[in-house]
């Protein structure tokens, strides 16, 4: 079974719009909660980074019986470090935003601790592909 | 059918049939329904003579809801008319839940926010559509409860066979009775039965109008103070509560919350206190005072309350109050077997495409989404919906003679005007 979502860069209003209709789907289909419980975050922040940093992006969840394939595709600055930009804390965000309460640096460790398995593609300029695979097993 | 929050009402046969195991039983049906054709179980008032010790278990709102010429002496004075011999307040018993409370919320590795186990509704929602949450709950029995075990050991220790005591629960709420008839947490209820408010309401002001009550009564319990009177409205808990707290009332403002927790927990927040009524317990369906006069008369009353703050003795003992670990009963998968309920998820979002989206209900489900599941389970067909039917009929798929067929099974035969102008 194929979903897909469109994000629009900059719409924080909507973000959270593709993990809450994912979340139902696998509620649906009787996957324990604590998995969903995973996948429901990974995806929420990738979606968030996306608005946060793209000018838009497309979702693609594939999921069969026993596993989910989430890829996140946007079109954005890239991400120039991938493995620096894993470590807890590092942060591209600014001193304003940091006081605001986000760009903690926690993004994508957070989306790592609830991915089974976690791809990431990037072209500097270009924008970043996200592949996010999770078991669905019980 | 639109009232229900978790679509659990289907009209078949002109009648509304409820799918128990989706069912909260937050009561939401009873106070929309026009012609009130949803009953609520519950005892017969005269099993409380099966006891020579008679408790009445009375929660504030039921005093609340009198207007405020009645005097409380006479209200509980009423009660013993009626035969009652003891009567406590429920909310003389906080500070034993407060205390069990304590424990939780100051805990660091506890899951937050902390959800409050008060409200049997939302246990129940959260074990049927919540299902990552059910570890967020606070194993604390709610007050009703605590009480009942607290005041029958009370009883027990006075010199009374158990079997001679009789605990009733004064319910102003649908959820209490099916929480002590079937209970979540406990092996059996610590109750023996549960009276309908709106019966010993009726029943007080008759003779409360008639100067029939023999004499004023206090309560068996010490006076509340204000904390144990607004408890169980909107706020009663989470003001007393460590951290940060928050208090959300009404149905589907709490479905709402809770989806938004499931996604993302970036609230912060320590406590949660969760109630399926407008206004808390003043909102109970079996309360018959308006709500918003109930919780200005209980704000009044804790005002002048003359109860010591953590005025009733006794410690939170863990083997009595602390409950049993709830369980999940997730009622929205399609399928156990995962193949199966693919199948059924691909052949429901085919169904969304043809369905009209206008959910008129006019099939006997509350939505087309919920006809699309009720269809893919096997409880309808898509010719009941009457867009469908139509595109059916031309196509000469249908005749017109199965169209009444199907249509009266829904919406009852008796409503065919042909059989009304005969």
């Amino acid at each position: 079974m194929l979903l897909q979502y469109q994000i629009e860069g900059g719409d924080f209003v909507n973000a959270g719009k593709a993990s809450s209709a994912v979340k139902r789907v696998l509620k649906q289909l009787d996957v324990p909660a604590r998995r969903i419980k995973r996948v429901v975050i990974a995806l929420y922040e990738t979606e968030v980074n996306v608005v946060a940093h793209a000018s838009k992006g497309e979702i693609e969840a594939e999921i069969d019986t026993d596993k989910i394939i989430i890829s996140v595709k946007d079109s954005g600055p890239g991400i120039p470090d991938i493995e620096k930009a894993m470590e807890e804390g590092f942060t591209t965000a600014s001193k304003e935003v940091r006081e605001m309460g986000f760009g903690a640096g926690m993004g994508l460790p957070n989306i790592q601790r609830n991915s089974d398995h976690l791809h990431i593609e990037s072209v500097p300029g270009e924008g970043t592909l996200v592949r996010i695979t999770n078991d669905l097993r019980d | 059918m639109s009232a229900c929050p978790t679509q659990a009402i289907r009209v078949r046969n002109g009648k509304a049939i409820i799918i128990e195991e989706r069912c909260v039983d937050c009561g939401n049906c009873c106070k929309a329904c026009p012609v009130s054709a949803i009953l609520i179980e519950q005892d017969d008032f005269q099993e409380i003579f099966n006891y020579p010790v008679r408790i009445a278990l009375v929660p504030s709102v039921f005093i609340g809801q009198f207007p405020s010429n009645i005097l409380t002496g006479d209200v509980f004075g009423g009660m013993k008319s009626l035969g009652f011999t003891h009567i406590f307040e429920i909310d003389s018993v906080v500070d034993l839940v407060q205390q069990g409370y304590d424990g939780i919320t100051s805990c660091q590795a506890c899951e937050k926010p902390a959800i409050s186990t008060f409200c049997p509704a939302i246990v129940r929602l959260i074990q049927v559509r919540f299902p990552a949450l059910v570890d967020h709950l606070i194993g604390v029995k709610p007050p009703s409860d605590v009480a009942a075990i607290h005041y029958r050991k009370q009883m027990e220790e006075q010199g009374h066979d158990p079997s001679e005591i009789g605990v009733f629960y004064i319910t102003p709420c649908a959820a209490k009775i099916a929480s002590i008839k079937s209970p979540v947490g406990e092996e059996i209820s610590p109750v023996n039965g549960v009276i309908n408010m709106e019966y010993i309401y009726n029943k007080l002001l008759h003779l409360i109008m008639n100067n029939e009550v023999r004499e004023e009564s206090g309560p068996d319990s010490k006076p509340l103070d204000s904390k144990g009177i607004l408890w169980s409205l909107t706020r009663g808990e989470s003001e007393h509560q460590q951290g940060r707290c928050l208090a959300v009332d009404g149905i589907r403002n709490v479905t709402e919350f809770l989806e938004r927790l499931e996604e993302t927990d970036d609230s912060h927040i320590d406590f949660l206190e969760l109630r399926a009524c407008d206004e808390s317990c003043a909102g109970g369906v079996l309360i018959s005072g308006n709500r918003f006069l109930t919780v200005e008369r209980l704000n009044r009353r804790a005002g002048e309350a003359q109860g010591e703050p953590g005025g009733q003795a006794g410690f939170f003992d863990e083997s009595l109050y602390a409950l049993d670990k709830i369980q999940a009963r997730s009622m929205l998968a399609l399928d156990p077997d995962r193949t199966v309920a693919m199948e059924k998820m691909n052949k429901l979002e085919e169904l969304l495409k043809v369905l009209p989206g206008i959910d008129c209900a006019a099939c006997g489900s509350p939505s087309c989404r919920a006809l699309a599941e009720d269809i893919v389970q096997g409880r309808a067909q898509p010719s009941w919906c009457v867009f469908l039917q139509e595109l059916y009929i031309r196509d000469g798929r249908l005749s017109l003679e199965e169209a009444d067929e199907i249509n009266g099974s829904i919406w009852g035969k008796e409503r065919d005007y042909r059989s009304q102008s005969k």
